[in-house]
């Protein structure tokens, strides 16, 4: 294995990093405004209070190994899709700081303002993360210069769209059993009543997408059609996605929440195999793509950066896992909270 | 390559990095009060110094969300905005960035979790390992930032060859890049800055409740430790780090240098105290001690230093803006060493906190703006003392513009993040002058904690005896 197809494995590996552990902070985001009274709108937030910014970082992370390691995507992605991503970046930047001011006043206009933004901004950006998905499955058109060509209005393709749905509809799910470990009494039964529609809706959009992918997306299948035990892998990810109702039924969270987030990491993973190696796949005009040789770094740049991932990687593990057991358990009130 | 789209660009680089940059600094330079404050409750166990870290660690936990959401369009405006100069120099630049990433912003938010939150939850000596933590993290992050920034002043260990889509940098030796000739000069003096903004806010948040009587023990006890690092670090700022980067401009910038100083004829060059640029005329009006400048280099007031006449008008960086915002910061720089020495000299003589010294302590209350401005006006001459170059000598900043994007894209962008900059600017304000008003919360300690080692060490039994 080369040190452009490890480098192209590793951006994947933090992508579904990101994905999953903000991805349940959306979810709760997304919910929040289901939670009608002041206490259960401070659980849910303080369920995710010491976590959400350390999660964020893998995204910044993401973006930094990206830049070194695959600089021609890096340009090409972030200015071709530049009025989604400017949107995205304020979707963040609301939700984030919604967190950290909605506790400083008993104002409940001020609250309900920060509720919203808090919603909103989870929402959006979630939605945004899946469209851009989706455009990078289904490929956008490169010029030869390698810049993306269309506007915004080209992003809002159905195939997006309904990607976007589908990433919606299943970090909602992915935060709802967030929520259902980290709460207790009324609230968690509020959630678990809710949780089967949360189900079907995303089970509704995981099959009408795999569908739409089969038939409109054939490029993506080339790859498994030649090596036939890749197949596995579309597989598990359906045996994962139906594993949730089973762990849900017999309440197992902790099991469902890893499902989920199994869901996740093999969804991003089947449409990264499915491009390889390509990264931003130019459709029409497939000679103008952006493979992991020609938009990447030099070998010395990969190598180093390998060495400093290398250094990295166990104390990002060992800090996360630190934080994450620390604040293990059912999340309460005190007067450290938000 | 259209006008507008450039200088909207950087109109919108310079909006957001200023904004950005309000709260970094608070973030360093609390980190370290925090860390000698509860180092000072850790050896003395008094509660006084346990209610002193907790306030200021709100305050920090403030600045440092607003300081994570303002930046992360940071990491991310290279593609946005300047696609083109990401693709020239990704090889080289872009390690640095994710290096930031990976061994600062990780070990930052991780602790701060529990810097926040987990008290209660840890043992103390865990809680102040966090907070040290905490602090480094934030130091790192400055350190590689400083590292990426400082290979755009004066780039090293690179060469400019022929990549898969066209010339481009690419590494030869990533220890000459990180040490090129500016960086540990300029990483001294943005941290040192950012002490300094720390330092002047606990002053200004403790000389407040000292003339409102409000929390006298608590506002004395911030004051005096902080009075001894202003003062310490204000005499080091000027003459150490500052000496050092005037320096290190002049061996590789001559043409920042000479907007710097507003230095025209090569030759000696004299050292404006106050003036302005007189570009028509050619000049710099205004009062100057002749010979000065030359003289602060090399302890020679007859030492010859290029002056604007050798630089050809197209490589010169906008004169005005470059030699303001200089002097600005200078001029800051020299009032909080005379600040800071009043202070201690009020202290020594057991004046500081009579009321005779309001108007001293009302100074202080507003002081904090001043260490904010300087570090400002610092970035500013250091960035468009650097143009018309986006990577000093080698890639023109109208070079690296992202090729793709339209007028309209950058208006919308542009009036997008004002508005929300300055609304979260305000939020900010309002949110931190509550907090101020409310100010610290008696402190007691929390219930008895179990150690994480011994959790661990439990749950380990627990499991054998499962088995």
């Amino acid at each position: 294995m080369d040190l452009n197809t490890i480098w192209f494995i590793l951006i994947i590996i933090i992508l579904a990093g990101y994905a999953i552990l903000d991805g349940f902070d959306f979810g709760v985001g997304m919910l929040h405004l289901f939670n009608k009274s002041d206490k259960d709108r401070r659980l849910s937030i303080n369920s995710i209070g010491p976590l959400w910014d350390g999660n964020e970082v893998w995204l910044v992370v993401g973006g930094g190994a990206l830049f070194a390691a695959f600089p021609e995507v890096y340009a090409t992605v972030f200015s071709g899709f530049y009025n989604a991503f400017i949107l995205l970046l304020v979707m963040l930047i609301f939700r984030g700081v919604a967190i950290e001011f909605r506790s400083k006043s008993q104002n409940p206009k001020w609250r309900t303002l920060w509720d919203v933004s808090f919603s909103l901004g989870s929402l959006g950006s979630a939605l945004i993360f899946g469209l851009a998905f989706g455009n990078l499955a289904r490929g956008v058109q490169l010029d030869d210069r390698k810049n993306i060509v269309g506007g915004f209005l080209d992003l809002l393709n159905p195939y997006s769209i309904l990607v976007g749905l589908t990433a919606v509809s299943l970090l909602v799910l992915h935060g709802a059993i967030f929520l259902i470990m980290k709460t207790e009494g009324e609230m968690r039964e509020n959630i678990n009543k809710r949780i089967k529609k949360m189900i079907f809706v995303f089970i509704s959009f995981y099959v009408i997408t795999s569908v739409s992918t089969f038939i409109y997306q054939p490029h993506l299948f080339v790859v498994f059609k030649r090596n036939i035990w890749l197949a596995v892998i579309p597989a598990v990810t359906l045996l994962l996605v139906l594993n949730i109702p089973r762990e849900i039924h017999f309440g197992r969270e902790f099991r469902a929440f890893l499902s989920s987030s199994g869901t996740i990491a093999l969804l991003i993973g089947l449409v990264a195999i499915g491009i390889f190696p390509d990264i931003v796949l130019s459709n029409p005009g497939q000679q103008n793509s952006l493979n992991i040789y020609n938009s990447a770094s030099t070998k010395s740049t990969l190598t180093t950066m390998l060495i400093i991932a290398c250094i990295g990687a166990p104390l990002i593990l060992s800090y996360t896992t630190v934080v994450y057991w620390i604040f293990r358990g059912k999340v309460k009130l005190d007067d450290h909270s938000y | 390559m259209d006008e507008v789209i450039i200088f909207l660009s950087r109109l919108q680089f310079a909006l957001t990095n200023i904004f950005h940059y309000f709260y970094p600094p608070f973030s360093i330079g609390l980190g370290i009060f925090l860390v000698i404050s509860e180092g000072i409750y850790m050896k003395t166990k008094n509660l006084l110094w346990l209610q002193i870290t907790r306030f200021w660690t709100k305050i920090f936990a403030l600045t440092f969300t607003i300081g994570v959401a303002t930046g992360i369009p940071m990491e991310f405006q290279f593609g946005t905005n300047w696609a083109d100069y990401s693709r020239y120099v990704g090889d080289v630049f872009g390690s640095a960035l994710a290096a930031e990433g990976i061994f600062a912003f990780f070990l930052e938010s991780g602790f701060l979790a529990i810097l926040v939150f987990g008290s209660g939850k840890v043992s103390p000596g865990f809680h102040y390992f966090s907070t040290i933590m905490v602090c480094l993290g934030a130091h790192f992050s400055a350190v590689w930032i400083v590292v990426a920034n400082s290979w755009m002043q004066t780039p090293a260990g690179f060469e400019v060859v022929m990549g898969p889509n066209g010339m481009r940098a690419e590494i030869i030796d990533f220890w000459a890049m990180v040490f090129n000739p500016s960086s540990m000069v300029r990483l001294l003096h943005v941290i040192m800055g950012c002490w300094l903004a720390g330092t002047f806010f606990v002053l200004s948040v403790s000389a407040w409740y000292i003339i409102k009587k409000k929390h006298l023990e608590f506002a004395e006890a911030s004051m005096k430790a902080a009075l001894i690092i202003a003062l310490i670090i204000s005499l080091s700022q000027l003459f150490i780090s500052g000496d050092r980067s005037v320096k290190m401009v002049h061996a590789y910038q001559p043409a920042k240098f000479a907007a710097m100083e507003g230095h025209w004829k090569s030759g000696p060059a004299d050292m404006a105290i106050l003036g302005y640029i007189d570009e028509e005329a050619g000049e710099t009006k205004g009062l100057k001690i002749p010979g000065m400048t030359s003289w602060l280099i090399d302890f020679n007031s007859a030492l010859p230093v290029k002056g604007l006449d050798s630089i050809p008008a197209d490589e010169r960086p906008p004169l005005q803006i470059t030699f303001q915002s200089y002097h600005l910061m200078i001029a800051i720089g020299v009032f909080l060493i005379i600040l800071s020495v009043t202070g201690c000299v009020l202290w020594w003589r057991g004046s500081l906190f009579k009321p005779n010294s309001k108007f001293i302590l009302w100074i202080f209350v507003f002081s904090v703006l001043l260490p904010v401005t300087a570090n400002t006006a610092g970035w500013i001459t250091a960035e468009v003392g650097r143009q018309p170059w986006i990577v000093y000598g080698l890639m023109k900043t109208a070079a690296g513009v992202s090729p793709n994007l339209s007028r309209s894209q950058l208006y919308f962008s542009n009036i997008l993040f004002f508005f929300l900059y300055l609304m979260l600017f305000a939020v900010f304000v309002y949110v931190l002058n509550s907090k101020i008003q409310h100010g610290p919360d008696p402190a007691e300690t929390s219930a008895p904690i179990v150690p994480l080692t011994q959790r661990i060490r439990e749950i380990l039994r627990k499991s054998k005896r499962d088995i």
